[in-house]
């Protein structure tokens, strides 16, 4: 079941990208090509397959530890390599709210220039493979699909991208290929000191084949912190960021920051901690000084932006450093703090799926707003409160979860970050704290320099958003709220994999 | 007396049973050869069908060879064992994608007939050089791949960038020749003899400087056919001036040869005291970083691809660093071999097919007009990269293992950055394929050039995903007698 909700889209992408010309139209960008508007709805209805399929999953899943409904065959065994996934506490929260995100990203409405073929085969393709990693048990299979995201993004910002998307395209690829090689060399560190070698995600946790100490095993270390930090991304190696998601259409954009970021904090907890523990808590501090920085760092210069897409750009930096917080809480080896670091570990795992959700929710309306008015410049707007009541409603609402107002889903999981790491770092989750105080400024500053106030005259005719951007916005609104409501929901889910993880 | 003579004839008998592949390759060549001169001028195209057919025949002797026995023949100086039947597939495979690239590129041609004579024997030039355990062997070899090299880069007599392109090759083949010849020499007075197996026990690291100059003199022959520092400075002017099915075969072909003949050399060469190793692990880092840099400036697309093909030398050069410090490293090198030459000659066919087109602005658009094409392009410049799961991820990932497991993490760490740097400018060539409007119509040339780049191409994919069956088939292979 897990595989086909891998490859269904894979293969979707596969037809899309192969269709003719004619069906795919994209020879003449006419904007009322009756087609354009039926490959997205073949494209939505496939994008959904595999939340659906996460969803049963969900429901045969016991959390009596370990993976589980794994499935696995041989695939390279001379090198130790095999497909194999699966799905445990910490995978399936982040797998469920990727097919979610893409879903709604696929069915959004965007400008598609006139080549609707690849661009539902390039999403398509980005669903099943952000989907793989999340739930691959086994690291090469992992990197495959590590590096075909960044492919697909890479062509997704620069075909459909604004600006000088090009540019951007290029800099989010080397950047970040920069540091997928890291993790290449990492994982090839890890590999040649597995003993059979393999690459068998459950036997190297179980061997825990590199001991803390030692100058391999601090490269090996290294080689993954520059990997996963390059894509999470934690201050100083965030620089690809800004313009990538600037640059992006309003999906790419809510799928770059709601799941591709995820899968750099993913990876520190799957591999890092899970594969490296004792060399983790040597360096759980410097980790926390550094996720303190990003925080408050990115809410700083989120504050001084002026233009709308490049504002939430740095406050994913800012959340993100919220969760690399909480990790390296959980991670230090503190004893007696077992409590704590669970709280941390579930705080941040909560905040990767609620940061997908509110920040793809952010994304996806601030490419609302491009496509009406032309400019992500704050300035520009003003008053369109009353001209547009469910675009600022929405956007309102997704403002206030990722303030971390009480009852939406960020404010849970930031909660449970902050508790855990005020047990562990006190100084430093004190300093953290500002991150909260900053961002609640600058994200009501942004509600009020766009929605309220005057109205200016050019924007007497603002359309609101129509049915699919609601429909869409409104689950994924809905989804935030509900978490913030009912955590327990998804907590306990977590607990199955943070308990034993901190040896509760 | 009668006795000795019989059992000798058995043993010509069965030695020439060695080398059937490259008795069908010698016979092969000549028959096209006198096909071309007895045929009349609109004829001249079927010389590539009997060269085709030359081809089929000998992979067709060469398969069975895989199931072994391996053997080291005519007294030692020649190999068939399974890295030497690999490299004689991977050879095989690339001249048949490049004969059918050349059918069309030289229709035109009246005298095109010799043509496929030359890429015969160029063939069997790689093929023998892989398959060397013997100095005079491997003079013969080199000799004749670079002798063919030589013509048919300058095929085309009356194009200036033909011919300059062909006397660049030329001078410095002439001058690592020589250097060859005297290394060789020497060697042979150090050891006593000239077989590999031989030199193995004949060479003994007390004789310090003097074998220390005389590996160095050949290896400088063999960096010649690798295109790797200090001779590679004829890759790219080959790439943008010769024929562009000479250009894929010239650029990726003889690397085969040459690099299993390395390996078979450092095997001989004393592990105490030379420190051919650093040497070699210095050749790697300065060729596939020359190479990378060089490359980030090209709007030549030719010539890009020929800086690009200097820098895979240089990963391919990882895997001779590990031989016998890593059980990776032969497996590893076979694979890049056979991962590096398909793409290779998968992206000189899209431009084959695109009536050699060469500035990197005219590849605008191309996604729209020809989205095959600039698939198959992108495939090879992703594969390249190190993309998985195409040929070049899992090629990279298993030199890069083998360079880590042999103690030079650097390498492979410097290979890494060095990979970052290349996506500079293979993104230089895709981004304008897919993101640009079309610039202006794209004429092409042929169905049978077309087919034969998108059909390398996609073994480009296929190798990369069924990376398991050949990693299997190159498990545990040696490279001398032991």
């Amino acid at each position: 079941m897990l595989t086909l909700a891998i490859f269904l889209p894979i293969a979707a992408a596969a037809v899309f990208a192969l269709l003719p010309r004619r069906l795919r139209s994209d020879v003449d960008p006419a904007r009322d090509d009756p087609w354009t508007s039926r490959l997205r709805l073949v494209a939505s209805v496939v994008g959904a397959v595999p939340l659906l399929i996460l969803l049963g999953a969900w429901a045969r899943f016991d959390g009596g530890g370990g993976f589980e409904l794994v499935e696995s065959s041989e695939w390279i065994p001379t090198l130790g390599v095999g497909y194999r996934v699966g799905i445990d506490g910490l995978s399936l929260p982040l797998a469920l709210m990727t097919a979610f995100v893409f879903a709604v990203a696929i069915a959004y409405p965007v400008d598609l220039r006139g080549r609707p073929g690849p661009y539902y085969a390039l999403m398509l393709f980005l669903e099943g493979v952000s989907v793989g990693l999340f739930l691959s048990l086994d690291l090469f299979l992992f990197f495959v699909f590590w590096d075909l995201s960044l492919v697909g993004i890479y062509f997704l910002i620069g075909a459909w991208g604004h600006g000088d998307a090009r540019r951007s395209a290029l800099k989010f690829f080397v950047y970040t290929f920069a540091g997928s090689l890291a993790l290449l060399l990492a994982i090839l560190g890890l590999y040649l000191a597995t003993e059979p070698r393999t690459f068998d995600m459950a036997e190297i946790i179980r061997q825990q084949p590199l001991p803390a100490g030692g100058v391999y095993a601090t490269l090996v270390f290294l080689g993954f912190f520059i990997g996963f930090g390059v894509k999470t991304p934690v201050v100083p190696f965030h620089t690809w960021l800004p313009p990538a998601h600037v640059d992006a259409p309003g999906p790419a954009s809510a799928v770059l920051a709601g799941v591709l970021l995820k899968m750099g904090t993913y990876g520190f907890v799957r591999v890092l901690m899970s594969m490296q523990p004792e060399t983790f808590a040597r360096f759980a501090f410097p980790i926390g000084v550094v996720a303190v920085v990003s925080i408050v760092y990115g809410a700083l210069v989120a504050m001084a932006q002026t233009n709308l897409k490049r504002l939430i750009a740095y406050t994913s930096v800012n959340h993100m450093g919220y969760v690399m917080l909480g990790l390296a809480a959980a991670g230090a080896s503190i004893a007696g703090q077992e409590d704590a670091q669970a709280l941390a570990l579930t705080g941040a795992t909560l905040e990767m799926v609620a940061h997908g959700l509110i920040t793809g929710a952010l994304f996806l309306v601030s490419g609302s707003i491009l496509a009406r008015g032309d400019t992500y410049e704050m300035d520009a707007y003003g008053g369109l409160a009353g001209r547009a009541p469910a675009l600022t409603g929405i956007t309102v609402v997704a403002a206030f979860a990722s303030l971390g107002l009480p009852g939406l889903a960020g404010f849970v999981a930031e909660f449970q970050v902050f508790a855990g790491a005020l047990a562990v770092y006190p100084w430093l989750a004190g300093i953290g704290l500002l991150g909260i105080v900053i961002t609640a400024a600058l994200f009501l500053r942004m509600l009020q320099q766009v929605f309220l106030g005057p109205l200016p005259e050019r924007w007497t005719e603002w359309p609101d958003l129509g049915w699919i951007e609601r429909l869409t916005l409104g689950t994924l609104i809905l989804l935030i709220i509900g978490i913030g409501v009912a955590p327990a929901l998804l907590l306990d889910v977590i607990d199955t994999f943070a308990g034993p993880f901190v040896g509760r | 007396m009668d006795d000795t003579m019989g059992s000798a004839g058995m043993d010509m008998a069965s030695m020439l049973g060695d080398v059937i592949p490259e008795l069908v390759l010698v016979v092969g060549g000549v028959v096209v050869l006198l096909y071309a001169l007895a045929v009349p001028r609109r004829l001249q195209s079927g010389a590539a069908v009997l060269a085709l057919l030359t081809v089929a025949v000998a992979a067709a002797t060469t398969i069975p060879m895989l199931d072994g026995p391996e053997a080291y023949t005519f007294a030692e100086t020649y190999a068939r064992d399974l890295p030497a039947v690999w490299a004689k597939l991977i050879v095989l495979a690339a001249t048949a994608a490049v004969i059918a690239l050349s059918l069309p590129w030289f229709r035109s041609d009246p005298r095109s007939g010799e043509y496929y004579t030359l890429l015969l024997f160029s063939a069997l030039g790689a093929v023998l050089l892989a398959g060397a355990t013997d100095l005079k062997q491997f003079v013969v070899s080199m000799l004749l791949s670079s002798a063919t090299g030589y013509v048919l880069t300058a095929y085309h007599r009356l194009s200036r960038a033909s011919a300059e392109a062909g006397i660049k090759y030329f001078l410095l083949g002439a001058l690592t020749s020589a250097s060859m010849l005297i290394g060789v020499a020497y060697l042979f007075g150090l050891g006593g003899t000239t077989t590999l197996p031989g030199l193995r026990t004949g060479l003994t690291s007390t004789s310090g400087p003097g074998l220390a100059v005389a590996a160095a003199l050949v290896v400088v022959a063999v960096a010649f056919k690798l295109g790797a520092v200090p001779a590679h400075a004829w890759m790219p002017d080959v790439a943008e001036g010769a024929p562009a099915p000479v250009a894929a075969f010239v650029t990726s072909v003889p690397k085969v040869g040459a690099f299993l003949f390395l390996a078979r050399l450092v095997l001989v060469l004393p592990p105490d005291g030379l420190g051919w190793r650093p040497l070699v692990a210095v050749i790697a880092a300065t060729t596939m970083t020359l190479g990378n840099l060089a490359a980030l400036w090209q709007d030549d697309v030719r010539r890009l691809l020929g800086w690009s093909s200097v820098s895979q030398t240089g990963y391919g050069l990882l895997a001779i660093v590990a031989v016998q410090r890593s059980e990776l490293a032969l497996p590893s090198l076979l694979y890049f071999l056979l991962a590096y030459v398909l793409a290779n000659v998968a992206a000189f066919g899209v431009v084959v097919q695109l009536r050699g087109r060469t500035d990197r602005l005219t590849y605008a658009g191309l996604a729209r007009a020809r989205p095959l094409l600039a698939a198959t392009l992108t495939i090879t410049l992703l594969s390249f990269i190190g993309v998985p799961p195409l040929a070049g991820f899992a090629a990279k990932l298993s030199l890069f293992a083998a360079a880590i497991d042999a103690g030079y993490g650097w390498l492979a760490v410097l290979g890494a950055i060095n990979t970052v740097v290349s996506i500079a400018y293979y993104a230089r060539v895709i981004a304008p394929m897919y993101f640009d409007d079309l610039a202006g119509p794209v004429p092409v040339l042929s169905r049978t050039a077309g087919f034969a780049a998108v059909i390398t191409g996609s073994l480009v994919v296929l190798v990369g995903v069924g990376a398991e069956l050949l990693f299997r088939a190159f498990d545990g292979i040696q490279l001398l007698p032991s």
